[in-house]
């Protein structure tokens, strides 16, 4: 029997949304959610007694963020701030073993793994899409990172659907939002006017485990459609969008591109680009010994390919201007990616446009290389 | 023709036990060599107890040293002997000049193998060409090896090899054993001769022209400066060897050797997990790129 549109949506209120996390927290489940710090919205551990912001509003653009707070009771009706959940699965900073000396040489004793089970409270459709973007970088493939897969496949996901995107937000174009597909064991979609309710369902048996212990009433039809027109509303109010049909071959061709130049006189390499996106993977290894020599440590450091010591090799640095990094990056987003790990590395979230201390935008450059490609025809081939 | 590069036997390994890549295990060496005055050999044993992987001819392997660093270097000993993994390395950084400096019975953390290798099976019945420049003659020494150890299953086998000068040529002792007692062809070159050199002088791809060998059944390994790759494709190319039975291994930055840092990339490539052996087909264009 098909199952009624709804007939497994429900309501929740703010009291009954504490109580889930409250149940979370009773399955073991360390919390981790939106915070306001510094004025962004950030993702942090969060403790019993603390409860999820109200009344957070932000404004994007190219390189510009605002939070503005005290406006209503909504919890979500806002985009991403600069962090994202790859904090969580593969910490900036890691210890990947200890070497030990003893009387015949060293041995190696691996970097304590998070053990721990993680909750991720608000995780956006555009997070999601990254995360199982990590999955096929660091466990899906010939080998696996045990630090990650040991996290990874305790976290209990608790996506929230966008209502209200932001200015930097094209996660449409990318076909990763406003709506979370799958990915997540329980969804929310704010619908509340005035006090705070959320439209719930679950999305695997333990998201479902967990639903059975609230308090909840089953969505009606009216609370259903007002989920769906915000959404659908969500949909039209985009800030940014990107044509991703054909894209990837047209950057392809446009390695030789003048305009990378003009891109790189803007860029100031800085990376903030590469630590805010949620896709970029990219790490770099710090070697550590105390005095004695007799215990050192191996660290994994987040790394950013916009830094000039990235593509060292003796005799010198593969990509020495920023023109070459710069492309690196947008190429390996927008292109490279496909053939890597079958898909497009850009998820939509907007962060490295609104976190670009120069404000450059992907989603202008795109255009501007799809023009400059669509003003020369494709060599015939 | 297209050959397949031969599957790494580490691929097997990959799916056993629940190893952590990113973790060594601890070797021990049991001989330093040094072959001149910045190369020098590393022959490695495990400690007890340490399994022993399989490699094949071109993988490498990522040397550690305890609070010091890290490197990717090639394998250059014998395929049919794993139990003994033999480096030859240039000391160029903070890292390989201190490896230059270790002993006999030193410790040293080995994670690996990993990578592609040469096709050294797929080209039984073809010539095969090797062609290598400086340091490049290392990764190739375990296909030369292979090949030498079934040398009936090959047509004629030529080693083509470019040094900086007379003082710089690797494995001297072994290459003159190799042409006395095998049917191989050698010639080397130099950049720069002394007054005693009464060999080539010039660039290795200058030796092609030379040698004998039929090109529509040659398969060709290439190792060296990425410039001296595109040159040396591009003479056999005139010789007739089509740059699709060109192979080459290729050298970037690396912090994983399992494709998780990111820094080996070359375009669509990781060099640690796609590479470090290429059919030249699949990176002729990336190569004559500026900085990808």
């Amino acid at each position: 029997m098909e199952t009624a549109p709804g007939a497994d949506r429900y309501v929740l209120d703010l009291t009954a949304l504490n109580r889930l996390i409250e149940a979370v927290r009773e399955a073991g489940y360390r919390v981790a959610g939106p915070k306001v710090r510094d004025g962004a919205l950030c993702y942090e551990e969060l403790d019993p007694d603390e409860t999820l912001p109200q009344g957070v509003r932000d404004e994007q653009g190219a390189g510009r963020y605002r939070l503005r707070t005290g406006g209503d009771a909504a919890l979500f009706s806002q985009a991403v701030g600069p962090h994202s959940w790859k904090r969580f699965l593969s910490p900036p900073e890691q210890r990947l073993f200890t070497a030990k000396k003893d009387d015949r040489g060293f041995r190696f004793e691996p970097g304590a793994i998070d053990d721990g089970k993680w909750a991720f409270i608000g995780v956006r459709p555009c997070d999601l899409a990254a995360i199982r973007l990590w999955d096929k970088v660091f466990q899906d493939g010939a080998w696996a990172d045990s630090a990650y897969r040991a996290i990874r496949e305790r976290v209990l996901v608790v996506a929230v659907q966008c209502t209200a995107p932001a200015g930097t937000c094209f996660c449409l174009s990318m076909g990763t939002g406003p709506r979370a597909g799958h990915g997540f064991d329980l969804a929310l979609t704010e619908i509340g006017n005035g006090a705070p309710r959320f439209l719930v369902e679950a999305g695997t048996p333990t998201g479902e485990e967990i639903l059975a212990l609230v308090p909840k009433v089953r969505a009606g039809p009216e609370e259903i459609a007002e989920g769906e027109r915000r959404l659908g509303q969500a949909e039209t109010s985009m800030g940014r969008s990107l044509d991703v049909d054909g894209l990837a071959e047209l950057l392809s061709r446009q390695v030789d591109s003048p305009r990378w130049e003009e891109i790189a006189v803007r860029c100031l390499a800085c990376g903030n680009c590469t630590m805010a996106c949620p896709t970029c993977f990219c790490t770099t290894v710090e070697d550590t010994s105390d005095l004695t020599g007799s215990t050192a440590e191996r660290w994994r450091r987040w790394d950013s390919c916009f830094t000039l010591g990235f593509s060292y090799i003796h005799g010198g640095s593969v990509r020495r201007t920023i023109s070459a990094r710069y492309r690196q990056w947008m190429t390996h987003k927008l292109a490279t990616w496909h053939a890597q790990f079958g898909e497009t590395g850009c998820v939509g979230c907007g962060r490295c446009i609104t976190w670009c201390p120069a404000g450059i935008d992907i989603t202008e450059e795109a255009r501007l290389f799809r023009q400059a490609a669509e003003a020369v025809p494709a060599p015939r081939s | 023709m297209t050959l397949a590069v031969a599957e790494a036997p580490a691929a097997a390994g990959r799916t056993g036990p629940p190893s952590d890549p990113m973790l060594p295990r601890p070797w021990r060496v049991c001989r330093s060599v040094r072959e001149t005055d910045d190369t020098f050999t590393l022959e490695l044993i495990p400690e007890p107890g340490q399994p022993v992987q399989p490699f094949a001819a071109g993988q490498f392997n990522m040397l550690y040293l305890p609070g010091i660093g890290e490197v990717p270097i090639s394998i250059s000993g014998d395929p049919t002997y794993p139990h003994t993994l033999v480096h030859t390395t240039r000391a160029v950084g903070a890292v390989t000049k201190k490896m230059a400096a270790i002993r006999r019975g030193d410790a040293i953390g080995v994670r690996g193998p990993f990578g592609t290798a040469w096709p050294v099976e797929d080209s039984e019945g073809n010539d095969v060409v090797f062609v290598a420049g400086g340091i490049g003659l290392a990764p190739l020494r375990p296909a030369l090896i292979q090949v030498l150890s079934r040398r009936e299953r090959y047509g004629r086998v030529v080693l083509l090899y470019g040094a900086r000068t007379p003082d710089d040529i690797l494995f001297r002792k072994q290459l003159r054993e190799w042409r006395a007692d095998f049917d191989l062809e050698i010639q080397v070159t130099v950049d720069r001769a002394t007054h005693d050199w009464r060999g080539n002088v010039g660039v290795v791809t200058a030796l092609i022209s030379r040698v004998p060998f039929e090109p529509g059944h040659t398969v060709a390994m290439i190792c060296g400066p990425e410039v001296m790759i595109r040159y040396t494709v591009m003479e056999l190319e005139r010789r007739g060897v089509t740059p699709d039975r060109a192979y080459v291994s290729l050298e970037r930055n690396m912090k994983c050797a399992v494709g998780f840092c990111g820094h080996c990339q070359l375009g669509p490539l990781f060099i640690c997990k796609d590479g470090p052996i290429f059919p030249y087909e699949k990176v002729a264009v990336l190569l004559s790129q500026r900085e990808v």
